[in-house]
């Protein structure tokens, strides 16, 4: 081949179609929108049932999580992610997606090595740092409020 | 010319292994395809009633085989050697569908070059006198390549315009030699390809990985043999998909050879547009499909005289993907001619 | 009122992201994670609360709402029990979503089975 990797690289942007930036904008908005104003019915809901701001924002997630693992064993989540991308992959009915779609598909090397330890082959980098991040947070906190 | 060799890197056969049988199996949106009519057979459930997606590769495999060695009214015990390929790790779906068939198995791995590197594995053999009756074989699982390669199914992810979509499907084919005038297509050159490598590092575009290496061994496959694209009835490559294509035909156009008219991909005969699938088919399973379900037939009919099938493998794993490494492509080419005078 | 100010922050956020998977070649669990640092960062100066007590969900469902979750953990734990909150308080205020999804996943795995994608 006479051509170098640069030279490729321009002829192949050429002629990659690139992703309908406007469409899939438009598709994350609207359904991570809907996402998100469904959880916000889902928190008035439980403020209803008598909950205060912090237990309804947990019972909140967990309702959230809930319906999409279901979503993604039925096999629907999937189908809507595909239009929706970011919309579905954000927020956090994305993250449990991730957790229980790994579940699911690795069943077959058993529940232990499979279920068990794939779980967390997408969702786990998002605990490892958001949790380190968090400590290195409060250690701030703790220096800056001993000073 | 040297030996069997000619050029720098074409193998000519003087007395042409023959293809004696074949058959083509496939999975439901393959069945949907433009093709699908053409297939022996199709699996309306792509668990074809096992209960993993890799068992199911395995019995796409072997309906494949089974079906090929039927055609020749033989038991596939009756082979001399099964060649066979899949895309997963350690070829499990070929060593398993192998098994139990008390005859001699080499398992090779070319990634969606696997069809054309058997065939001409087994090309070879045949020639050599070192077997009478080989089966290549190769398959693919669009889940099974999901879950090794990408996310699992369930997973809400998007796939990119230029992805391409694993074909669930298997094509085998039985060689014997060129005194058997039953067989009604001849092997006459066959071209195995060197790794070529322009930096892409995009698994989600592998056309434009594989490309370059489709070009390189069909240019050398051309001008070793002295012949044109005109010469040829048509020039199919083994998945490129829609951006491999447009590429391939823009190589070879820069070096003043017109290749759009007489080319097409394996990877976009498979699916129709409307099936969702980017930029086309891909995996073992699409060439291998294509070339027993589409293109032997019409060889064996007439309606070809002679083509060049080309396929192209991108030969990353998951690891070296993660770790940053471009993807190296490779691609073997067969010339494959009617074996009907006239 | 509520319920609008949470779907046009919700939208805008997914929509930024997309951005991100279309014009980039992160993965998304690269994006995912980036996000869930990223609201502890924005959290830590203060720029998430307000935004929360403005669009309500629509800032604290997106996973940037988790790192939120997670950093507000840290600093009433660390107001009540010091270095040791620093190290408590994220995972306490997580734990409910991080164990629903750990028992949904597995609920999800026993319940289904996997199937083809059409």
């Amino acid at each position: 081949m006479d051509m170098t990797p640069q030279e490729y690289e321009q002829l192949v942007e050429k002629h990659c179609k690139a992703s309908p930036l406007g469409k899939d904008m438009l598709w994350a908005f609207v359904i991570g929108g809907a996402i998100c104003t469904l959880g916000q019915g889902i928190l008035d809901f439980w403020k209803a049932a008598g909950l205060d701001e912090k237990d309804a924002a947990t019972a909140t997630s967990i309702t959230l999580i809930g319906l999409s693992a279901l979503l993604t064993g039925l096999h629907l989540y999937e189908k809507l992610a595909k239009h929706a991308g970011a919309g579905t992959l954000v927020p956090i009915t994305g993250f449990s997606n991730s957790v229980a779609s790994p579940a699911l598909e690795f069943k077959s090397e058993g529940f232990v090595l499979g279920t068990g330890a794939k779980m967390f082959t997408i969702a786990g980098p998002v605990i490892v740092y958001g949790i380190s991040a968090s400590i290195i947070y409060g250690v701030i906190l703790v220096i800056f409020g001993a000073v | 010319m040297i030996g069997k060799r000619m050029g720098v890197g074409t193998i000519k056969f003087d007395r042409p292994p023959r293809v004696r049988a074949w058959a083509a199996v496939g999975g439901k949106k393959e069945k949907e395809g433009p093709l699908g009519q053409e297939f022996d057979h199709v699996f309306p459930d792509t668990m074809c009633g096992e209960s993993t997606w890799e068992k199911a590769e395995m019995h796409l495999q072997k309906v494949a085989v089974g079906m090929a060695a039927n055609k020749c009214k033989l038991p596939v015990s009756a082979m001399d050697m099964v060649i066979a390929g899949d895309l997963l790790g350690q070829c499990v779906a070929s060593s398993y569908a192998a098994r139990g068939t008390q005859v001699p198995y080499l398992g090779v791995y070319g990634a969606c070059s696997t069809m054309a590197e058997s065939l001409g594995i087994a090309a070879c053999m045949v020639d050599g006198g070192f077997a009478q009756r080989v089966c290549a074989v190769a398959s693919s699982h669009f889940c099974t390549a999901e879950r090794q390669y990408r996310f699992p199914l369930a997973y809400g992810g998007q796939r990119t315009p230029t992805a391409q979509w694993t074909a669930t499907a298997a094509g085998a084919c039985i060689l014997t030699p060129a005194a058997d005038d039953c067989a009604p297509v001849r092997i006459t050159h066959v071209c195995f390809g060197k790794i070529c490598d322009l930096g892409i590092t995009d698994a989600n575009n592998m056309g434009a990985a594989m490309a370059p290496a489709a070009y390189d061994t069909l240019r050398t496959l051309l001008s070793d043999t002295g012949t044109h694209p005109e010469d040829y009835d048509g020039i199919f490559t083994g998945d490129l998909g829609e951006v491999g294509s447009r590429l391939l035909c823009e190589l070879f156009e820069q070096h003043g050879i017109q290749m759009a008219e007489k080319h097409e991909d394996c990877g976009k005969l498979l699916f129709d547009k409307k099936q969702d699938v980017h930029a086309g088919g891909s995996g073992c399973g699409c060439a291998a499909s294509v070339l027993c379900a589409h293109l032997l037939p019409r060889l064996a009919n007439g309606t070809y005289k002679r083509i060049i099938l080309a396929a192209t493998g991108a030969l990353m794993s998951p690891t070296s993907v993660q770790q940053g490494e471009s993807i190296p492509g490779v691609c073997h080419a067969l010339v494959l001619e009617s074996g009907k005078k006239g | 009122m509520q319920y609008i100010y949470a779907f046009i922050t919700g939208g805008i956020i997914c929509a930024l992201s997309q951005i991100l998977i279309d014009k980039t070649q992160l993965t998304p669990a690269r994006i995912l994670t980036a996000y869930v640092v990223l609201g502890v960062v924005l959290t830590a100066v203060g720029i998430y609360k307000p935004l929360v007590d403005w669009a309500g969900a629509g800032a604290t469902v997106p996973l940037l709402g988790f790192g939120y979750t997670l950093a507000e953990g840290v600093k009433t734990a660390v107001a009540d029990s010091g270095l040791l909150g620093a190290l408590t308080g994220g995972a306490k205020a997580a734990a409910g979503g991080i164990s629903a999804a750990v028992f949904f996943g597995l609920l999800t795995a026993l319940l289904f089975k996997p199937a083809d994608k059409s």
